[in-house]
């Protein structure tokens, strides 16, 4: 039996920090480049895109010759604004350099009334090709079947899955979750319909899990909850399904929530990849779980292509110390798509940098004033 | 300060989310409880008629012995609890600093549960109506006037969301597990105390440890435990009530209204009763459903609401170690705060009056809890908003009513102590279907006789009466044999 929760081996200490601290010194300077690279391609007119370049005319200071650093993009720009992804049309993000190239719409949120729109062409496959790396192949073996339950539709989740499924010489099946319904439903109290609709969607993915052969799960914790309960129900479980990697996200994992899925659902039998994205940001990876993280989850952005960092949610241009709570804020730096200072409906615990991801970590995300008021996640 | 486990059918379970009680008063962090998510509870049930067998296992009649054992352990002994131990002085020393509640009436609690384990044999024959016990064991029997019966428990566990604030409802389920029914406690955050002592002294006196999960947890894991028992006993407001309404799966226990209803013929001579209004009123510190909330009379209100407000306005706040402590604090931030406000602006409303205003200020704000002092109203008319209210703290509004309008006037009403020889009147209050608790004649609203159902027999909840036909040969034979 391999056991997911593992220990990591002993490194002297003085040689580890050291060593981590050239690492950090490093991701800094490539993120630096980086940020100047991204910020020049979309402040100029030959390649940017018409959002930017009109909005440079009204800043009053030219980012192209005032970003020498990331953090003069912390410094200098103001906190993107979700409206403007909604409100304006899709072409006004479209740099020149893709200027009459097609592109996908993707969506995020929009429980009711228009909901945001990042467009992109090839972001979403660099992101999980990247992500690919990082996977076990005794977990999530080449060449098989994939089963993705949750949102699709206009989401860039469900193609990004079925590239990363594919990276890796697999096939996906599909059930679809529309989240903006679940919200809806739970807004209204709905609850009994909540739990059918909920019903459908596992009854969908039990029926694909018993006829098809699949090993790699993708699916939001509730969902992995239900299809779980109705492996057991039948006499089976997830592992016997013939599961063996899941992949779980979209709503709050708390320590000891990773736990019992770990533990409880997943045997210690089935490897478990906890991840945290969107749309806007793409697909951050997580530290592998060791017995000293006792199952806290800590998440670390893509970067150079996107940034994450956890600031005093009252003074939005400080980060908090680390171990300490805030409200996470996204800063995305590809060509496709520029968006300096976003502050997510979440709040995490910053984490320090580690060996394999050089720079802060997000931990224990959750949705942002979660301690003090009713926050509907629903089943997504 | 004590670490308590979540418990999976008796088996201590170390969550990884704690949850800390806090002294009232002084900060004092008196214990982290593990919180269980709902998915624990979700996989648990999956075994939960094992919770029933091995009760079955045990004949009733040893259980009740159990159950007084039990009693005894839970009322003088120390037990085991988390990874520490606690005496019976630390446990109402404990329960008091969570809820706010006086220590004495802790202690008092303590005496009430003894009480009915140590009388569960009586109490069980009462709320089964004389039934032989062994019919219950067996799910069928022939009566004694020869009748052939059957009960079916309808579900292995009964499943209790419990409150915070009001350590008295625990004797709802005591019965329970002599019937060979497991149970499913979530308890109160602010008081976790009484579900683990008593599982402790349970336990300690032969009960399985098998058939009792403790799960605490937010709101989610109330709302599973509902959702995963098939009988399931909660407490909340009259809108909880109203959502559950007509659900024979959740029994549900809401405010009380409780009243002391003055008839035409006795209202004359309302000074020999007003000892008896106070006390309903003002024990226990007005927090319990019982306690009275309305007294209602056609004439004499306003000098019944003086005489009230004489009795109990002056009563002070006091630490909830003295002995003279009458009062239990607010717990939840903000809470009496907000009450105080809702009967300030109650109090605006022409034909109410606040009566103990006099007596000085009501509402006593500390650094971390507040008081409020016990408050008379006298509200002229019964349709006035504040003519049926309840708070959690001493506090009644004296309503003025012509006697033919009170049944229909007073609403629901968990207990009426109506004080009258008028055998008419008496009657149709029998008929009335909105009241629940019923004593006729000069009873204070807070005198429970503990064989007497609360809100509907525990065993009608639990147990389906239902046909069962065999020859009489097999039922003879089965039945002498047990």
């Amino acid at each position: 039996m391999k056991t997911w929760v593992t220990m990591v081996p002993p490194l002297h200490r003085r040689d580890f920090m050291a060593e981590l601290e050239q690492k950090t010194t490093e991701a800094k300077a490539q993120l630096d480049a980086h940020a100047v690279d991204i910020v020049k391609w979309h402040f100029s007119p030959e390649t940017g895109c018409s959002f930017w370049l009109d909005w440079a005319k009204e800043a009053g200071w030219d980012p192209v010759k005032d970003i020498k650093s990331f953090d003069d993009i912390i410094a200098k720009f103001p906190h993107f604004q979700d409206e403007w992804l909604r409100d304006l049309q899709p072409e006004v993000w479209v740099p020149q350099e893709f200027e009459g190239q097609p592109f996908n719409i993707f969506e995020t949120g929009g429980t009711t009334g228009m909901p945001k729109q990042r467009i992109g062409w090839n972001d979403y496959k660099v992101d999980y090709s990247e992500f690919s790396d990082t996977l076990d192949d005794e977990a999530f073996p080449r060449n098989h079947y994939w089963l993705m339950v949750g949102p699709t539709g206009p989401r860039r989740l469900r193609l990004a899955i079925e590239h990363l499924a594919n990276v890796r010489g697999c096939s996906c099946y599909f059930v679809d979750l529309d989240p903006r319904w679940v919200k809806r439903l739970i807004g209204e109290k709905q609850f009994d319909q909540a739990k059918a609709y909920m019903e459908h969607v596992v009854d969908q993915a039990t029926t694909i899990m018993k006829h098809r052969k699949v090993s790699a799960l993708f699916t939001t914790p509730k969902l992995l909850e239900s299809i779980a309960e109705r492996c057991e129900e039948e006499g089976g479980s997830l592992y016997e399904s013939g599961v063996r990697g899941v992949f779980c996200g979209g709503t709050t994992m708390d320590p000891q929530y990773t736990r019992f899925l770990c533990e409880e659902l997943l045997e210690n039998k089935i490897g478990f990849v906890p991840t945290y994205g969107n749309t806007l940001m793409g697909l951050a990876k997580h530290k592998p779980l060791t017995s000293e993280d006792k199952y806290s989850i800590t998440y670390y952005a893509p970067q150079p292509r996107a940034v994450l960092r956890v600031v005093n949610p009252d003074v939005t241009d400080e980060p908090v110390d680390y171990e300490q709570w805030g409200r996470v804020e996204l800063t995305t730096l590809t060509k496709e798509f520029f968006m300096p200072r976003f502050l997510e409906r979440d709040e995490a615990i910053r984490r320090a940098p580690i060996d394999i991801y050089p720079w802060d970590g997000v931990a224990e995300v959750r949705p942002f004033g979660a301690l003090t008021k009713k926050i509907v996640e629903g089943v997504y | 300060m004590i670490n308590i486990p979540v418990l999976r059918w008796g088996e201590p379970y170390e969550s990884l989310e704690t949850d800390e009680v806090i002294h009232h008063r002084t900060g004092e962090v008196l214990a982290k409880v593990g919180q269980a998510n709902p998915g624990l509870l979700a996989r648990d049930m999956r075994k939960a008629a094992r919770a029933r067998e091995v009760l079955r296992e045990i004949p009733i009649k040893d259980l009740v012995e159990m159950m007084k054992k039990a009693g005894d352990l839970y009322l003088n002994a120390t037990l085991p609890l988390g990874d520490g131990q606690q005496s019976p002085d630390d446990f109402a020393r404990q329960q008091s600093a969570s809820t706010g509640l006086p220590e004495h009436m802790c202690k008092f609690n303590m005496e009430k549960n003894h009480f009915v384990l140590n009388n569960m044999d009586q109490i069980l024959d009462a709320l089964t109506r004389g039934l032989d016990i062994s019919i219950l064991e067996r799910g069928f029997g022939v009566e004694d006037r020869g009748v052939p019966v059957s009960y079916q428990a309808q579900s292995p566990v009964l499943g209790m969301v419990l409150p915070s604030n009001s350590p008295g409802v625990h004797t709802l389920w005591m019965p329970v597990i002599p019937m060979q029914i497991g149970l499913i406690l979530k308890p109160g955050p602010q008081e976790p105390w009484t579900p683990y002592r008593m599982f402790a002294a349970f336990t300690e006196a032969g009960v399985p440890k098998e058939c009792m999960g403790i799960y605490p947890g937010g709101p989610d894991m109330g709302a599973e435990t509902v959702s995963r028992c098939n009988r399931v006993m909660i407490f909340g407001s009259t809108q909880t009530v109203k959502n559950y309404a007509g659900n024979e799966e959740v029994q549900v226990h809401g405010p009380g209204y409780s009243k002391i209803l003055l008839g035409d013929d006795v209202v004359d001579q309302w000074e020999d009763y007003i000892d008896l209004m106070a006390d309903s009123v003002y024990k226990n510190s007005g927090r319990g459903c019982i306690n009275c909330s309305g007294v209602w009379a056609s004439r004499h209100t306003e000098e019944i609401a003086e005489a009230l407000a004489e009795k109990v306005g002056n009563y002070d706040v006091k630490d909830p170690t003295d002995p003279e402590a009458g009062l239990a604090a607010f717990t939840v931030p903000n809470q009496a705060e907000a009450v105080w406000g809702m009967i300030e602006e109650g109090c605006e409303e022409s034909g109410t009056t606040h009566v103990t205003a006099k007596y000085g200020d009501r509402l006593v704000q500390m650094e971390r809890c507040d008081y409020i002092r016990p408050t008379i109203l006298h509200c002229d008319s019964p349709d006035l908003k504040m003519s049926n209210t309840e708070y959690m703290f001493p506090f009644t509004s004296v309503v003025n009513c012509p006697q033919e309008k009170m049944i229909e006037k007073i609403g629901g009403t968990l207990v009426a102590s109506a004080i009258t020889n008028d055998e008419a009147w008496a009657a149709q209050l029998t008929d009335a279907t909105n009241i629940d608790r019923l004593n006729i004649g000069p009873l204070p609203t807070i005198a429970l006789n503990w064989l007497q159902p609360h809100e509907g027999s525990i065993v009608d909840f639990l147990f389906r009466a239902r046909a069962y036909q065999t020859p009489d040969e097999r039922l003879q034979r089965l039945c002498n044999a047990s």
